[in-house]
């Protein structure tokens, strides 16, 4: 068994989480969590903390090739959780790129597990964004944290959380440290009867806002479902074949896309 | 409303308004995003790249000279200390399991009155195997997987393929082949599923195809054991290690030498192409949980493989007696086998024994020493394993083993070429049946299997007949 250390105030939501990990037992689930990042940051390690498996972890980027999935019970809701390949950018067409994309969209993930490294934010910060366009149901861990904390670096959390309207959680996974911090910002976001409210910085350039949202419009205005139009249209102006698919075949027609 | 049809004609008109270069802007946009954010809310001391022992680290480690040398250095303290450290574990484990327990477990199983085919088939086929590969592969394993672990937490694996990626690139081949071809170290499936991480098709099915020239574990124990038994013991006591170590450091580096000349061979033939560019991020040093890593490598690799070894020898091992205890017109069937295959054995530096072993073998490669010494054993006879003072498996001066094989006619040559023909030879079932998944073509699965078991044909009638032309 691990230890946590516990947090200041007992009352706070951050008291020790009532946590039973099932391992590969996802059988049934209440909530799907996603667990995003670039390569290399601790995603696995977070999944293993979590779950209590054993997924192979390894100082290198790439060593997820194969989609992990776990499953954790936490107050009473059974949790499914989706270990993703690392990527650095939901633009590209790599295969792991276009595996995340797919599941960030269509999968329907209740919570999207962003794993950050903290002593390299800048550069996780794009992927943060990209993935803020498609949901707004996003826990930003920052991981590592004890390597930056060695280094000097200075993270305003409460600012960060309150620009992007996402909780944000310090953790290092490989010490165990944050469990419960995380656990509770996850359950949180999952069990909010209303999504949450992020308000992501803009990453539309001005040159191309006018195009983008006169097809978003369309697409609202056919498939109000869709709580994503910019991105569907952003994609879909890029010609990618999996959205033109899933118009041709009314994918967005039912609940498919993120909610 | 609009038809799914309608929005796709918008986006296809709508798409002419953007201009070519809109992704570049979107990206650019998105990374300017990102720099604001941590503007704002990070603040980093003013060396924040790292501690400076990392980039002095990574001066030696990656550098342009020294880069390749501390490589090999590293590798070759690896299989130094595993050898070397395997000695006496191994030895100790072979006189508990096969000096004590085995005819303990005989006497027992006659005492209760097990028929004695029963008894031949329990004690001498399966458990007997099963404590040749547990003696002979738990200890190199449970010392060479924790050190791999150690190397891949700490971060070292990326280096090795930054370092390797310019010879890579002449070979046609992609740099983060390197990257599986380390994973392949450990397990050839695992590795061929490690390819994963290549994008281009073409290169991926380069470095599918050519992944069996890493040694896998199944093939380890072999290597070490001829190494310390023959080769190792032409040396003085004092260097034996060494020298054991640099023979099986070579074979290693000669299988390196194989997977880029036939990633050379493919990329110029069957599968033409420039090698793509990428980029791979150098991650930073972090020292690694070492109480950690060796229980989850331990757990994690050692077990699981030496599980699925015994699970693999234990019915081997009774197929093994059976072959060797029916008869078919006057003799056993592993005497018509063996007999069969000599001749193309013995071409090539080896035994028909051996060759036999690889067939009975190809479900996992473990258990070839196992299969060597149960034919052998049961072959010539001499069914005096248990011989007093016969327990020290890898004690070099006139220990069992080297007693046993080259009283079945073994010499220095047979080890030699027994290591090359353990380095190239076809994958093992599993590493086979992973190829046909990842390729889904039997053609792609077949040249995998055919091509390096070719070039072992090859090497080893060339080492065989160079050795006899020079009368060793």
């Amino acid at each position: 068994m691990h230890t946590y250390p516990s947090p200041a105030c007992e009352t706070c939501p951050a008291a020790p989480a009532n946590i039973r990990r099932l391992g590969l037992d996802t059988g049934r689930w209440d909530f799907v969590v996603a667990l995003a990042g670039n390569p290399n940051v601790g995603k696995s390690t977070v999944f293993n903390l979590l779950t209590g498996l054993r997924q192979h972890t390894g100082n290198w980027p790439g060593k997820t090739v194969v989609r992990a999935e776990g499953a954790f019970d936490l107050d009473g809701k059974r949790y499914k959780i989706v270990d993703l390949p690392g990527t650095y950018s939901l633009l590209g067409t790599t295969p792991d790129e276009e595996v995340t994309r797919e599941f960030l969209l269509f999968g329907r993930p209740n919570v999207t597990l962003v794993v950050a490294d903290a002593t390299c934010l800048e550069r996780n910060f794009t992927l943060l964004l990209q993935i803020l366009q498609i949901t707004g149901r996003v826990v930003l861990c920052l991981n590592l944290m004890d390597e930056a904390r060695s280094r000097g670096i200075d993270i305003d959390m409460r600012g960060l959380a309150r620009e992007l309207g996402i909780p944000v959680v310090a953790t290092a996974a490989r010490r165990g440290q944050g469990l419960d911090e995380l656990l509770a910002a996850i359950g949180s976001v999952a069990t909010s009867k209303t999504a949450a409210l992020p308000h992501p910085p803009d990453i539309m350039p001005a040159e191309l806002r006018d195009t983008v949202e006169k097809l978003a419009e369309r697409i609202k205005r056919t498939y109000p479902r869709v709580d994503n139009p910019t991105w569907v249209a952003l994609r879909l102006l890029e010609g990618d074949p999996r959205i033109v698919k899933a118009l041709e075949q009314g994918e967005f027609e039912n609940d498919n896309a993120a909610a | 409303m609009s038809t799914p049809k309608d929005i796709l004609r918008a986006a296809e008109k709508l798409r002419w308004e953007l201009g070519p270069h809109f992704q570049d802007d979107i990206a650019a946009k998105v990374s300017g995003a990102a720099t604001a954010l941590a503007g704002r809310y990070v603040r980093n001391p003013s060396d924040a790249s790292g501690p400076s022992w990392q980039r002095r680290l990574d001066l030696i480690l990656t550098g342009r000279w020294t880069g390749l040398p501390a490589m090999a250095l590293l590798f070759a303290i690896v299989l130094w200390i595993t050898i070397e450290g395997a000695n006496v574990p191994s030895g100790l484990l072979a006189e508990l399991l096969v000096d004590k327990i085995h005819p303990w477990l005989k006497t027992l199983a006659l005492n209760i009155g097990l028929w004695p085919w029963l008894a031949g088939l329990l004690v001498d086929g399966v458990y007997l195997s099963t404590a040749w590969v547990v003696s002979v592969m738990l200890p190199p394993m449970a010392i060479f997987f924790p050190l791999f672990t150690l190397l891949e937490d700490l971060g070292y694996l990326p280096r090795v393929a930054f370092n390797l990626d310019r010879i890579f690139q002449k070979a046609g081949a992609h740099g983060k082949q390197a990257l599986s071809m380390t994973m392949g170290l450990g397990c050839n499936a695992a590795g061929v599923i490690a390819t994963r991480i290549i994008d281009s098709p073409r290169e991926r099915l380069i470095a599918i195809i050519t992944n069996n020239f890493s040694l896998c574990n199944g093939r380890w124990p072999t290597q070490i054991l001829m190494a310390t038994i023959f080769v190792g013991a032409l040396a003085p006591p004092a260097v034996s290690g060494l020298v054991a170590a640099a023979s099986v450091f070579f074979v290693a580096l000669l299988g390196f030498a194989c997977a880029l000349g036939s990633s050379w061979l493919l990329s110029h033939t069957l599968l033409k192409g420039e090698a793509s560019s990428f980029s791979l991020e150098l991650p930073p040093y972090r020292p690694p949980d070492v109480l950690r890593t060796l229980y989850t490598s331990l757990i994690d690799r050692t077990l699981f493989v030496l599980w699925r070894a015994i699970v693999f020898a234990a019915p081997a091992g009774a197929a093994i007696w059976l072959i060797a205890n029916i008869s078919l017109g006057g003799h056993s069937i592993a005497w018509w086998m063996v007999t069969v295959l000599d001749p193309p054995g013995q071409i090539m530096g080896l035994t028909g024994v051996i060759l036999v072993a690889y067939i009975v073998a190809i479900p996992a490669n473990e258990i070839v020493i196992p299969t060597i010494l149960m034919l052998t054993v049961l072959l010539s006879g001499n069914a005096n394993v248990n011989s007093p003072g016969a327990g020290i498996l890898f004690e070099t001066e006139g220990h069992v083993l080297h007693t046993l094989l080259t009283g079945a006619g073994w010499t220095t040559l047979t080890a030699v070429c027994l290591m090359l023909f353990s380095l190239l030879h076809n994958p093992c079932s599993t590493t086979l049946y992973t190829i046909y998944k990842e390729t889904g073509s039997w053609r792609w699965t077949g040249l995998s299997a055919a091509l390096p078991l070719a070039l072992g044909a090859i090497a080893c009638s060339a080492v065989a007949a160079a050795w006899r032309l020079l009368a060793f």
